[in-house]
């Protein structure tokens, strides 16, 4: 399996990465390297067998509906690269 | 006392031999004179460790025992620790002062250990050599021109030259039972859902598993006491009561049965460790072990499927890193998209770069079913022959890592050629059994480890087992003479 | 040429939960900003999520009441995309696998015709946070206060084809979810909101024409506009030779208009799969029937029952079940008014929703207490007061001037039903206008109503209009 320029520039756009032009020819032949192995996969052949997304075929644990949780806004946003007002600042969404 | 096993420590404690004061200090300073050569420790945290064991010490003046009770330990850099640094070997989260302690960290604090610092470790635990470090390579105590494997590389090397009695570590497809083989220490992954993963910063949610490194079988027994058990914050973790490790490793191994999958000692395992690996064999048997030829057939697959879904769960565990809330940003933005691709391209690196772009385009749209959930069905097969096995064996061993510590920068040019070094610990966290690496002699003077998979829930067993040959052999003893 | 739109809703209800679907954080709305945002909603590194048992049972209580399968196997999948609000950069929903699927629920159109509208799946998953783009120097503030609230996506086949129907089936989920009590129903506060997929076609094709989705409609009355818009844009588009492009669009409430909201290379990939931080979510019999011990009455059945046992018609009891507070009023309305079904509807509809409707008032708002209200209508069935002289009471309770007997006492309304001090105004109202007698007498039956007019006027409104009657017949007859 070989990746094109294109695709591994819309995956990177998809991945919100930034890769320097000059990267995305290593990027591609490293990449395209992983998925060859990767396909090794399309030898067996699984046809009904269930997918195991998890280790245990279990359901999961609900919580009670208790607020157990207060105010930590000062902790959490002494941590945040810009805040005003109460508010994570970000550059200008535009819709 | 940088000798003494944590129970033989804590022995001393309630002797009031030493103090835990003392005992902190004396890894601080092994810590200040040694780690300098390993890079081991991201963070040092000095003062708080020194506070923290004075307030050991006066829990036990007020009565109180434990056996980790003034332990000094050193915290994979993955774990959340309140008003610490927590990288994640990351240049991203290289600001990031973690406001709340992961569970299995609260347990520490609550078991009165200390802790000493935060490991350095392969950028969000992806990696096999340590090399993907944001702060640069951690080097294997018994070599420094070797690595110490990854991702847990640094509480590998810390626990290896003993600038810590004891750390933690994450094990996602090899990352504590390969850097400990490759040091010579015992390390255990867990059944998945035994320890808690909350607080513990995600590279594959399905597939992490926080575990214990220490020189010992008996130390890494006292410490999953203390991080096992179920957690609410963690919906994934097992209400199942946590047994006394410590008190099952007297029990004899008599009648014991191995199974050797046939897959493990093929073509790729180097010639040196397949020889200590048998020598480690036949001390079993003579143990009282029975060994049997059994194979995992999907052995072959577990690198490709595991290639597929740890970058798709990465690729989405780690959307989180956007400049926006905490971690790094970059200067700037000039809009919300630039601030989003330059703040992650800038803060993560290669590795993680690539294992994102993976799993970005195994999840994307046309690709899904040939990539991921072919994957989840491999899965499920690796998962069988593992039920199979346990059908006929008690526990399963063989090599951990194919080879000995390789050379610094021998494997960073080619990515497969690395992920290729964990094709027997990978199958592992795919099927969610527990396995443990213990060292059992020197290759080429570097450790072999020898690695033992239980059942699910039979970390128990596994502990035995290894204390048991350990009882029997000095291996888990030996320190490195640089550090001695 | 006749076209035919073709619409369908998803409407997100806030479910009342008072913790956050996958953290203990309060869901409680208009708090500090970020002050409601605990680690796991601002999606620290290492939190991990546990799902809301209450947003579950609220979730199986809808699927009961549309009729719908409750899944015993359902999975939670993260849906990626990279956005300001959206803090762990994918939302946890459900995909293929919804807790409620197939379920439907009878509308009943202008022509008084009932359709059914089919619910294709209601799924469980978390809100996103908010940007506020009032200006931070050129930047934008988020707040995740929001993040995390559960909500329950009900998607609606595309079985609606008109603007009116689009809003009569919305209304009607508006008040099943509260009938419910899993969502507040609070359009201004965003607890329930919809959007619409729109597209039209020739009437008698069986394709589906390409559709657009509306976002951003937050009231009944612009939703009803923006698919009217819609659906000429759609039309004025395909007539002058152009094609339908299936998009997002945002529609603009002062403008009323809609207008594209993503760029196109901006082709949305959600990447889905099954969320690894949560095992399917199994459901039980036993779960699925404690839920249903909890349903309450519901629209449907509540106004059949008050067709039946209140002798309404299906107009009046449509109205009166409209919400569920509202039907609780009249029926505690009847109660006081020991049993005056009707009355109490025509007092019910008319006064008192008139005059909340003047004031932009619910009926949890009335100033007017049902026992109030029914307190009055026993004074008219009792006639101590004329229905007429009612409104006059009905206004002073309205001001908060006391009960009905209070306001009567005070005000002297009551009623003169004493025939001999009605006999008396009729005989001075004869005496006063011989004219008009004289007029009656010869044939002008018309004029019988000036007479009660006039006995009203000099009664001040108090004479029982009866009695009235019936001795105004007599005087002006007997000769």
């Amino acid at each position: 399996m070989s990746l094109s320029r294109d695709q591994v520039t819309k995956i990177a756009h998809l991945a919100r990465l930034d890769i320097a032009e000059a990267d995305v020819a290593k990027y591609q032949s490293e990449l395209s390297n992983i998925l060859t192995m990767v396909e090794q996969m399309s030898a067996v052949d699984t046809k009904g067998v269930d997918p195991m997304p998890h280790p245990f075929d279990l359901g999961q644990r609900l919580r009670e509906d208790e607020v157990t949780e207060s105010n930590q806004r000062e902790s959490f946003q002494a941590i945040a690269p810009q805040v005003e007002a109460g508010l994570y600042l970000v550059p200008k969404v535009i819709e | 006392m940088h000798t003494l096993s944590i129970a033989e420590m804590a022995e001393g404690l309630r002797a009031k031999k030493f103090s835990s004061v003392e005992l902190t200090d004396a890894f601080l300073a092994r810590i200040a004179k040694f780690d300098k050569q390993l890079n081991a420790y991201v963070t040092v945290t000095a003062d708080q460790a020194r506070a923290e064991a004075k307030k050991a010490d006066q829990r036990r003046t007020k009565g109180e025992d434990g056996p980790l009770l003034g332990i000094p330990i050193a915290q994979k850099d993955i774990f959340c620790t309140r008003g610490v640094k927590t990288s994640c070997g990351s240049k991203m989260l290289d600001n990031f002062i973690a406001p709340y302690d992961a569970t299995t960290v609260a347990k520490f604090n609550q078991a009165g250990a200390v802790m000493l610092g935060k490991t350095n470790m392969d950028e969000f635990a992806m990696g096999s050599s340590n090399e993907t470090s944001f702060y640069g390579p951690v080097r294997n105590p018994w070599n420094t021109k070797t690595v110490p494997g990854g991702s847990s590389g640094g509480s590998a090397a810390v626990v290896a030259a003993r600038l810590a009695p004891a750390a933690t570590g994450t094990d996602t497809g090899g990352s504590i039972r390969q850097p400990a083989a490759l040091v010579g220490i015992t390390g255990l992954k867990p059944t998945y859902g035994r320890v808690s993963r909350y607080g513990m910063i995600a590279f594959a949610s399905s597939l992490d598993q926080g575990g214990p490194m220490a020189p010992s079988a008996e130390d890494a027994a006292i410490l999953l006491r203390a991080m096992a058990g179920f957690d609410p914050l963690d919906s994934t973790s097992m209400d199942k009561a946590v047994p006394d490790y410590a008190a099952q490793l007297s029990a004899s191994i008599k009648g014991l049965k191995i199974g050797l999958p046939k897959e493990y000692f093929g073509e790729g395992l180097d010639g040196a460790v397949a020889k200590v690996i048998g020598e480690a064999i036949e001390q079993l048997k003579k143990l009282g072990a029975t060994v049997h030829e059994i194979s995992l057939p999907n052995t072959g697959l577990a690198v490709p499927t595991y290639y597929v879904i740890a970058p798709a769960e990465c690729s989405s565990n780690l959307s989180r890193f956007d400049g926006v809330r905490f971690g790094y940003r970059c200067k700037d933005p000039k809009d919300l998209h630039d601030l989003y691709k330059r703040s992650r391209g800038e803060g993560f690196g290669a590795e993680v770069k690539r294992r994102i772009m993976i799993g970005t385009y195994a999840l994307s749209a046309g690709y899904y079913d040939a990539y991921y959930l072919k994957a989840q069905q491999l899965r499920r097969l690796i998962k069988n022959d593992f039920d199979e096995a346990f059908k006929k064996v008690d526990v399963i061993a063989g090599p951990t890592s194919p080879s000995v510590a390789f050379n610094l920068g021998e494997k960073t040019a080619d990515p497969v050629t690395m992920y290729l070094s964990d094709i027997y610990t990978i199958a592992v966290n795919l099927a969610g059994v527990p396995a443990l690496s213990m060292p059992a002699g020197f290759a080429n003077k570097l450790p072999v480890g020898l690695q033992l998979i239980g059942n699910f829930f039979d970390e128990g067993r596994l502990l035995n087992v290894a204390h048991q040959y350990q009882l029997a052999t000095d291996w888990h003893r030996r320190i490195p003479a640089e550090f001695a | 040429m006749e076209w035919e739109a073709v619409i369908g809703l998803e409407i997100h209800a806030q479910l009342a939960t008072r913790s956050k679907i996958f953290s203990g954080a309060s869901t409680d709305f208009g708090a500090e900003p970020n002050t409601q945002a605990c680690a796991v909603d601002l999606g620290l590194p290492g939190v991990l999520p546990v799902l809301n048992k209450e947003a579950v049972r609220m979730a199986a209580k809808f699927g009961l009441a549309v009729g719908a399968t409750v899944a015993k196997r359902s999975v939670f999948a993260r849906k990626n995309y990279f956005y300001p609000d959206l803090p762990k950069g994918y939302q946890i929903s459900q995909y293929e696998l919804p807790i409620v699927a197939k379920g439907k629920i009878e509308i009943e159109l202008e022509s008084g015709e009932h359709k059914t509208v089919g619910i294709t799946r209601a799924h469980l998953e978390e809100d996103a946070g908010k940007s506020l783009h009032e200006d931070f120097h050129g930047m934008t503030g988020i707040d995740l206060n929001r993040a995390g609230t559960p909500l329950l996506e009900i998607v609606s086949e595309p079985d609606l084809r008109s603007a009116a129907e689009a809003v009569t089936y919305l209304k009607k989920i508006h008040s099943l979810v509260r009938y419910l009590e899993i969502c507040d129903g609070n359009m201004q506060e965003g607890s329930f909101r919809c959007d619409a997929n729109v597209s039209v076609r020739r009437k008698g094709a069986d394709k589906f024409g390409t559709r657009a989705e509306i976002k951003n409609v937050n009231s009944f009355r612009f939703v009803e506009k923006a698919i009217n818009f819609e659906i000429e844009r759609q039309i004025e588009l395909i007539e002058s030779g152009g094609q339908v492009v299936q998009e997002t669009r945002l529609y603009d409430a002062d403008k009323d208009e809609t207008r594209s909201m993503r760029s196109k290379e901006e082709a949305m990939d959600y990447r889905y799969f099954p969320d690894p931080d949560l095992l399917p979510l199994i459901i039980d019999d036993a779960f699925v029937e404690g839920v249903r011990k909890t349903l309450p009455e519901l629209p449907d059945a509540k106004r059949e029952r008050f067709v039946k046992d209140y002798g309404l018609s299906n107009y009046d009891a449509s109205v009166l079940t409209t919400s569920r507070e509202l039907a609780q009023y009249y029926e505690a309305v009847v109660k006081a008014a020991k049993g005056e079904a009707k009355l109490s509807a025509n007092w019910v509809m008319g006064e008192l929703l008139g005059a909340l409707n003047k004031e932009n008032k619910d009926i949890t708002q009335s100033p007017i207490g049902a026992q109030q209200l029914g307190g009055m209508i026993c004074r008219i069935t009792d006639n101590t007061i004329s229905g007429k002289i009612a409104k006059q009471v009905f206004e002073a309770m309205w001001a908060g001037e006391g009960d009905a007997d209070a306001v009567i006492e005070a005000k002297g309304l009551r009623q003169v039903t004493d025939t001999g001090a009605i006999a008396k105004i009729i005989d001075d109202v004869i005496a006063k206008n011989p004219e008009q007698v004289e007029q009656y007498r010869s044939g002008k039956d018309k004029l019988f109503g000036f007479f009660v007019g006039q006995v009203m006027k000099e009664s001040k409104g108090k004479a029982n209009p009866g009695q009235v009657n019936d001795l105004l017949k007599q005087k002006l007859d007997n000769k």
